[in-house]
């Protein structure tokens, strides 16, 4: 016998599922209702009803310009995006398609760097960038975004490459397609939809990533997240205008996620079922 | 042109040698079935002869002209694989066009070409579509579509039937032996499956552990098989092999009878037997007997025989058709 979904169960899974879309949305929620709260209104405690002002937004854009971090938000996740896909689809073109003994190997051992505290090399990197003059620079902070990125976008595009039948490249290279023509018009084109959420992924990734971001900026290259920071501080906890500024810094990418959410669950879910 | 030799073509992945020692003369316009039950190494070598692996040992020469170091695309041939192995994102028009854009071959070119490979191919009325709109019939004839517009010096085919249905594979076997008829072009085809070998081919090569069993025409190796493994691969159903006495008696470690070699009869032969299974198939019987002192045999005869579970029936070998073979296997 089918197992039978009545009328209940169904109810049930609605408002479970509910629920937790809820909790986990909550925060986002409350820092948005905060944000349109007077600062008495927001230390006073638990309260969903603001008074709907929209003074902390314009106080947050008179005191630090919104358009600026903003601006090097976009730059740097597009960027090391772009950079990390750049490297990432030969790298794991060639891990997918001329595997070796050790290829699993590389692969843990790439993914193993995400495993490490990011603050145990913030010296050294530090130094680094010092040495090298990239500090507070946006192409300095592309390119540690992307290196730290890399191995989750070499992971994801490893496995939808592993999706597509090896006959089919073959095929390509029968029809005298060279190892570019190859990459270009077969591979790439077939794993649109896969390279699609790994950039999507990434680029959220990249733009709330906000250790490295704080640490080597100053001004010049600060993205949102120093932004947020910045209200953080030095004024003491003025709840209302902190909040405004998470709103508008997190307020992009929310509708970004939003749009593409399809894309984005399948790309992680992909290959989890066949 | 199109002449392929193979001379001491061997093949190792690691440890394992798929291919020992492999000699072949394929001549240009033939039309040769490499046949062979799985894992004996035929997809191998046609991997080998595509540029698809790399050999281990030996050269691989196309027109008299070394191709053993070049790539695929380079030795002018054209594959057509088993998943058909199209190119999903592009329409049946791409698909076919893409050897001839990878050779930049002049637009104008492409598109009558595409156009005459779709006349020949019946996929006229397809050529917008994409793959996925497409039948399994359909989807292998676009991948004939795509190696014939290259006019390659060969054709390699690697099992292209084998994921069609039954009534499919009868059309599409009797449209790749058009084109053959049609193009004259070499041609090299992998299955696994003797009635294609027996029906297309002009030669046949039978592969077993990556050896060659024997070569020669599909009659050679049914009327002439060199050892047993051929006896007992080629024909369907397959060939009776018997030993003890009657071996013997006739100078040999084991008799080979073929299905059809036996007359049947009600009344008296020289065996008697009890039918175990008998399938009816109007054109033909086919009969399955117990015999006594020999063992279960096979056999065949043209039109209605009347028999079922149990009945016990005569039958006589015809002595001119036996195959004799000795304590080696090979034939006498």
């Amino acid at each position: 016998m089918a197992r039978s979904v009545t009328t209940r169960h169904k109810v049930i899974a609605t408002v479970a599922a509910w629920a937790v879309a809820l909790l986990i949305f909550f925060p986002i929620l409350y820092t948005v209702v905060t944000s349109l709260k007077t600062e008495p209104e927001a230390i006073a405690g638990f309260n969903l009803i603001p008074s709907f002002t929209l003074d902390n937004y314009v106080t947050v854009q008179t005191q630090r310009d919104y358009i600026k971090p903003f601006t090097n938000s976009v730059i740097l996740s597009v960027g090391s995006t772009i950079l990390a896909l750049i490297i990432g689809i030969p790298s794991a073109w060639a891990m997918a398609f001329s595997p070796t003994k050790r290829t699993k190997d590389v692969l843990m051992w790439m993914l193993s760097t995400k495993m490490m505290p990011a603050v145990a090399v913030l010296v050294p990197i530090y130094l680094m960038f010092r040495d090298f003059g990239l500090l507070d620079t946006r192409i300095g902070l592309t390119i540690m975004l992307t290196l730290i990125n890399l191995p989750i976008v070499i992971w994801m595009l490893y496995t939808y490459f592993r999706e597509i039948p090896g006959e089919i490249l073959e095929a390509a290279r029968m029809d005298g397609a060279g190892l570019w023509q190859e990459i270009v018009y077969v591979l790439t084109p077939m794993a649109v939809p896969g390279i699609a959420s790994t950039l999507l992924l990434n680029i959220i990734l990249a733009w709330n990533e906000s250790f490295w971001t704080i640490r080597l900026t100053t001004a010049t290259a600060a993205p949102l997240t120093a932004f947020i920071a910045s209200f953080s501080s030095p004024q003491g906890l003025f709840w209302a205008k902190l909040s405004a500024a998470s709103t508008m810094a997190i307020a992009p990418i929310l509708i970004m996620g939003w749009f593409s959410q399809k894309q984005l669950v399948r790309g992680l879910t992909f290959g989890a079922v066949k | 042109m199109g002449s392929i030799t193979l001379d001491k073509v061997s093949k190792s992945f690691g440890e394992a040698k798929v291919i020992p020692s492999i000699d072949l003369e394929i001549q240009d316009g033939e039309f040769v079935v490499f046949v062979g039950p799985s894992g004996c190494g035929k997809s191998t070598l046609l991997r080998l002869i595509a540029g698809l692996e790399d050999v281990s040992g030996g050269r691989i020469l196309i027109d008299g002209k070394d191709v053993t170091g070049n790539a695929p695309a380079q030795r002018g041939l054209a594959m057509v694989f088993q998943s058909y192995a199209l190119y999903p994102h592009m329409s049946v028009r791409n698909n076919i066009a893409f050897p001839l854009k990878m050779a930049k071959v002049d637009k104008s070119v492409i598109d009558q070409k595409v156009k005459d490979a779709a006349a020949i191919l019946n996929l006229t009325d397809y050529l917008e579509r994409r793959p996925s709109q497409l039948s399994g019939g359909q989807r292998q004839r676009v991948a004939i579509g795509r190696a014939i517009v290259r006019e390659p010096s060969a054709f390699l085919f690697d099992e292209p039937l084998s994921n069609l249905d039954a009534a499919l594979r009868g059309t599409m076997r009797l449209e790749i032996s058009e084109l053959h008829n049609q193009l004259k072009t070499t041609m090299i085809y992998v299955t696994h499956d003797q009635i294609e070998a027996m029906t297309m081919a002009d030669k046949i090569v039978v592969l077993n552990r990556g050896n060659i069993e024997q070569v020669g025409s599909p009659l050679d190796l049914y009327a002439k098989p060199r050892n047993l493994f051929v006896a007992g691969f080629i024909g369907s159903p397959r060939m009776n092999l018997i030993e003890g006495d009657f071996a013997r008696s006739k100078g040999a470690k084991t008799v080979g009878i073929r299905p059809e070699h036996f007359d049947l009869s009600h009344e008296a032969g020289l065996w008697e037997g009890v039918v175990t299974v008998a399938e009816h198939l109007g054109s033909d019987t086919f009969l399955h007997v117990e015999v006594q002192g020999i063992g279960q045999i096979n056999a065949r005869t043209d039109g209605e025989f009347q028999a079922r579970h149990g009945t016990r029936i005569y039958l006589t070998p015809n002595e001119t058709k036996l195959h004799r073979f000795d304590e080696q296997g090979l034939a006498i």
